[in-house]
């Protein structure tokens, strides 16, 4: 039986589990989209070397944009760190105690690093 | 509420879920090794951001030849091969049991189940099979 979801959008949204709640759905949709992101990669990059496709190529210049880098990087990112945050609490379960603090320790992370390397990639592409 | 059930001992799902953990950790490993070894290498100053990102995802040529890298070699070799094929067999398999753990959780237990773990086997086969095609057609021996 998979878990009974009687509950609506609206009050799924509503339920106040706080920064854990939105870090697992975060980690969930991140994950899934890094799936997507390197099933299609994988896909385009054959097409176009077995066969020479145009769709392989197409795709890869929207991999190439700018914009979609710094998606790809925030997705990659936060997975990550993420990640560890969930291998360490479940190796170590003591530390469950602190969850809501290692959630605000990742942001802590993140922030910065995704806010130096999505700096210098915007300054990159719009200085030429 | 209650959660999935999933037995004490060593069962698929238990094993699955360690392979989750360990894989990740495994993915870190790897990354790590690609990024402190590029900037050994010169990418600090031979190599823009987004091209070392994009190779310390995963380090193949194809990744680093449209950048100012000087001696090709050390970016193509077995070594880097090697860990493109571990990292390859490691991110499929913990993203398609991941997209697995996601459909189950919305999914009644029964035959669709194993339906869907047929499918999913198939299409990470699929995808592992294209991906260590690329590997070994991108020049890096
Ligand atoms: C260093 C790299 C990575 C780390 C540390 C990591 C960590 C994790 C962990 C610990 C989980 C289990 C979460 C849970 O059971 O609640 C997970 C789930 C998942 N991961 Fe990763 N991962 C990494 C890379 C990737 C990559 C490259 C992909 C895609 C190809 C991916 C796709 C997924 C998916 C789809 C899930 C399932 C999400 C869910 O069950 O809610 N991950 N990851």
């Amino acid at each position: 039986m998979p878990l009974k979801r009687s509950v609506s959008l609206w009050q799924g949204l509503k339920y106040k589990g706080g920064g854990p709640m939105w870090a697992w759905i975060l980690h969930r949709l991140s994950g899934l989209g890094i799936l997507l992101f390197v099933g299609l990669h994988v896909l385009a990059a054959f097409m176009t070397a077995q066969f020479g496709s145009d769709a392989g190529i197409a795709i890869n210049t929207i991999y190439e944009s700018w914009a979609f880098q710094i998606i790809v990087y925030f997705s990659i990112l936060f997975h990550v760190v993420n990640g560890l945050r969930v291998i360490v609490l479940d190796f170590w379960p003591a530390l469950l105690e602190h969850e809501r603090e290692a959630v605000w320790a990742e942001w802590f992370v993140i922030v910065p690093i995704f806010g130096l390397a999505t700096y210098i990639i915007v300054t990159k592409a719009l200085g030429g | 509420m209650r959660a999935r059930s999933v037995s004490k001992t060593l069962g698929f799902e238990s094993f699955m879920w360690l392979f989750m953990r360990l894989s990740g950790l495994a993915m870190y490993v790897f990354a790590l090794t690609g990024l402190i070894i590029a900037l050994f290498m010169g990418a600090r100053t031979q190599m823009d951001m987004g091209t070392l990102l994009r190779w310390t995802f995963f380090p193949i040529g194809t990744h680093v030849t449209s950048s100012d890298i000087l001696v090709l070699e050390q970016w193509i070799n077995p070594f880097w091969s090697i860990i493109q094929y571990l990292v390859i067999a490691f991110a499929t398999l913990h993203g398609t049991n991941g997209l697995r753990v996601v459909l189950e959780d919305y999914m009644d237990k029964g035959w669709s189940v194993y339906l869907l773990r047929g499918l999913l086997f198939v299409v990470w086969l699929f995808m592992l099979l294209v991906a260590f095609n690329l590997i070994q057609t991108s020049g890096a021996i």
